[in-house]
């Protein structure tokens, strides 16, 4: 078990150094992150089977006990959010390695080992067990980001990699102080014994602790009001690291929250966390309507979907904390594929702007059906993965009677499927003023990256296929969240 | 927990904050060192009372000093170090695109503001 929580962690990381020492060799650069990534990707497989045969496990990195060293934790949340996150990036990498060569991809000397710096350091901000190693996590994925954001240095990516950079930088050394607090006020930073000690503490010491943690995790997940740094940064970049930071970074602010949160029973920040909630679904989808260009809609859909994983987190019931489980495994593959096709349609019209492009689904029909599988299950339809975990948010709110939250959640809902009706219509009905001028690209390379988002395509439909069995995971991962003894358990096991 | 050092975390938090509200980049950076600087006072004074280096056989570790939070400081100084190189960097960039540093609106806002057929301000160093 500990080679494979280190591999998940290590592996990553030994394909970026590798990768940056063959730099003249692209395709052994290129085998070699595939490499590392698919170790990364097939050990969370067999944490996530280890886990369920024989319950959570920790580890002691370097053999110090858990109150001074690093504890990698596995329970059930871990490990299953972690064979999603890292089978996406492997996929993701895949699409990349087909779209470099055009002039709309990433530069390949740096993308490749960044994306295994990025990995690293997603693995450690699932696993890890202390809030200072999560704060190093974060670090690593974020610097990873900014780099992989500007290194291209065009002009749109500077100036909106700087909002980026700035609000990130602004979130993190909140992140640091936080943690001077929440050393001072119980001395200790590990979460297993901050779950035992949090709760003791009197009730202004720890709803200031849970209310900084809201504001740090609330902007890195993009929360109303700290999401503008998104959609400003997002669309800028090459197409494959939009669609890593959409599935990825946003839902590791939200996976820390339902970490954090649930573990040190902030019960009390409930009813504030569904405000923030209701008003990010509705001011996100509304922003979508507004834009014109396929990857500004989807990048403000990042920040709509994650007011349905705040809320139900902010139910701080097990139905709630179920379907805010749920929703984060259903979207993280769905919101990559749909940028991933936004980079096929901008591959095949040269474009991604919808008034400029039109007439897709008679020329490509496979990229149609590749979109309109992922667009629906975002909006929620049935038998996609979105209405699974959709209903099982809105099923919570309506237990607790919390019956404005659903009523946001449903009108949020619409507004999604709206303005994935807008993209269909705009890119793939009608007809063109002006003939396409596709990117020029291999025909291997056009298929490569075809496969990769097929294969994406079908990871969000095997997460539809197995919506009861995942229910039912994540159902038990939300027990043992609320249950306050049982992480201490594990990491003292 | 010493006055002193509570005053200082205070004083560089507050001029960090104000520093990092200005639009060039150059400004923003400085504020971060300083906030960095207090956030590892912070950690620094969140250890509890001061006490011997704690190495192992120089001193008993009922004198010594917490070694936990200076480990977590120490960390948070390469990081910070790290950060503020690439910032630099950054504002480099910047500089030789649009021959200055400055921070700008985002897309949104300006299209919003296009859009309300608000005077058009090109200070903003376009």
């Amino acid at each position: 078990m500990d080679l494979l929580l280190s591999t998940t962690i290590v592996g990553p990381l030994i394909a970026a150094g590798l990768g940056l020492a063959l730099r003249s060799h692209p395709r052994a650069r290129d085998i070699v992150t595939l490499i590392g990534l698919a170790a990364a990707a097939l050990s969370s497989f067999a944490i996530l089977r280890s886990v369920n045969l024989n319950g959570a496990q920790a580890m002691n990195v370097g053999g110090w006990s858990p109150e001074v060293g690093v504890v990698l934790v596995a329970d059930r949340l871990a490990s299953l959010v972690l064979p999603v996150a890292l089978s996406i990036i492997f996929v993701v990498e895949l699409f990349a390695i087909g779209q470099r060569r055009t002039a709309w991809g990433a530069n390949p000397e740096l993308a490749g080992p960044l994306l295994g710096v990025l990995t690293a350091g997603v693995s450690l901000a699932i696993l890890t067990g202390d809030l200072f190693t999560l704060f190093v996590a974060f670090e690593l994925i974020l610097v990873s980001s900014y780099v992989l954001l500007t290194h291209q240095g065009q002009r749109a990516q500077i100036r909106s990699g700087m909002t980026y950079v700035v609000m990130n930088l602004l979130a993190s050394t909140l992140f640091l102080l936080g943690l001077a607090f929440v050393y001072a006020a119980t001395g200790t930073i590990n979460l297993a014994l901050l779950a035992e000690r949090i709760p003791e503490l009197d009730l202004g010491v720890r709803l200031g602790i849970g209310s900084w943690f809201f504001v740090v995790f609330g902007t890195k997940a993009a929360v109303f009001p700290l999401f503008s740094w998104l959609p400003d940064s997002y669309p800028t970049a090459p197409t494959t690291i939009t669609a890593v930071f959409a599935g990825l970074l946003t839902k590791i602010g939200i996976y820390a929250m339902i970490r954090f949160h649930t573990l040190t029973g902030m019960d009390e920040l409930g009813p504030i966390m569904l405000v923030a909630a209701g008003a990010t679904m509705i001011i996100g989808a509304l922003g979508a309507l507004a834009q014109s260009d396929v990857k500004r809609i989807l990048s403000f859909h990042v920040i709509s979907q994650i007011g349905y994983m705040l809320m139900g987190l902010g139910l701080f019931s097990a139905a709630g904390t179920t379907g805010a489980i749920l929703f984060l495994i259903h979207h993280m593959p769905v919101k990559t594929v749909l940028f991933l096709v936004g980079g096929l349609i901008e591959n095949n019209e040269g474009t991604s702007s919808l008034d400029r492009s039109g007439g897709l689904a008679a020329r490509r029909p496979l990229i149609a059906v590749l979109f309109a599988i992922p667009a629906m299950s975002l909006a929620g339809l049935p038998p996609f993965s979105g209405f699974v975990a959709k209903l099982a948010v809105v099923a919570a709110g309506v237990d607790q009677g919390e019956a404005a939250m659903v009523a946001v959640a449903l009108v949020a809902g619409a507004l999604t499927l709206l303005s994935m009706a807008k993209i269909w219509v705009g890119v793939f009905w009608g007809t063109r003023c002006e003939a396409p001028r596709p990117v020029p690209t291999a025909i291997s390379n056009r298929r490569l990256m075809t496969t990769a988002t097929g294969l994406a395509v079908a990871g969000t439909l095997t997460i539809s296929f197995f919506a009861g069995s995942l229910f039912e995971l994540s159902q038990r991962a939300a027990e043992d969240l609320r249950d306050p003894g049982h992480y201490a358990r594990v990491v003292d096991s | 927990m010493s006055i002193s050092l509570l005053a200082a975390i205070g004083g560089l938090t507050s001029v960090g904050i104000y520093l990092i509200t200005a639009r060039s980049l150059s400004r923003i950076i400085l504020g971060f060192s300083l906030l960095g600087h207090a956030a590892v006072l912070a950690l620094l004074t969140a250890g509890g009372p001061p006490g011997a280096a704690p190495i192992a056989d120089q001193t008993t570790p009922e004198a010594a000093a917490n070694p936990v939070p200076q480990a977590l400081a120490l960390t948070a100084i390469v990081i910070s170090f790290g950060l503020t190189l690439y910032l630099l960097a950054l504002a480099r960039r910047q500089h030789v695109l649009s021959g200055d540093d400055k921070v700008e609106d985002d897309v949104e806002d300006r299209r919003i503001a296009r859009l309300a057929d608000a005077p058009d301000d090109n200070g903003t160093g376009r």
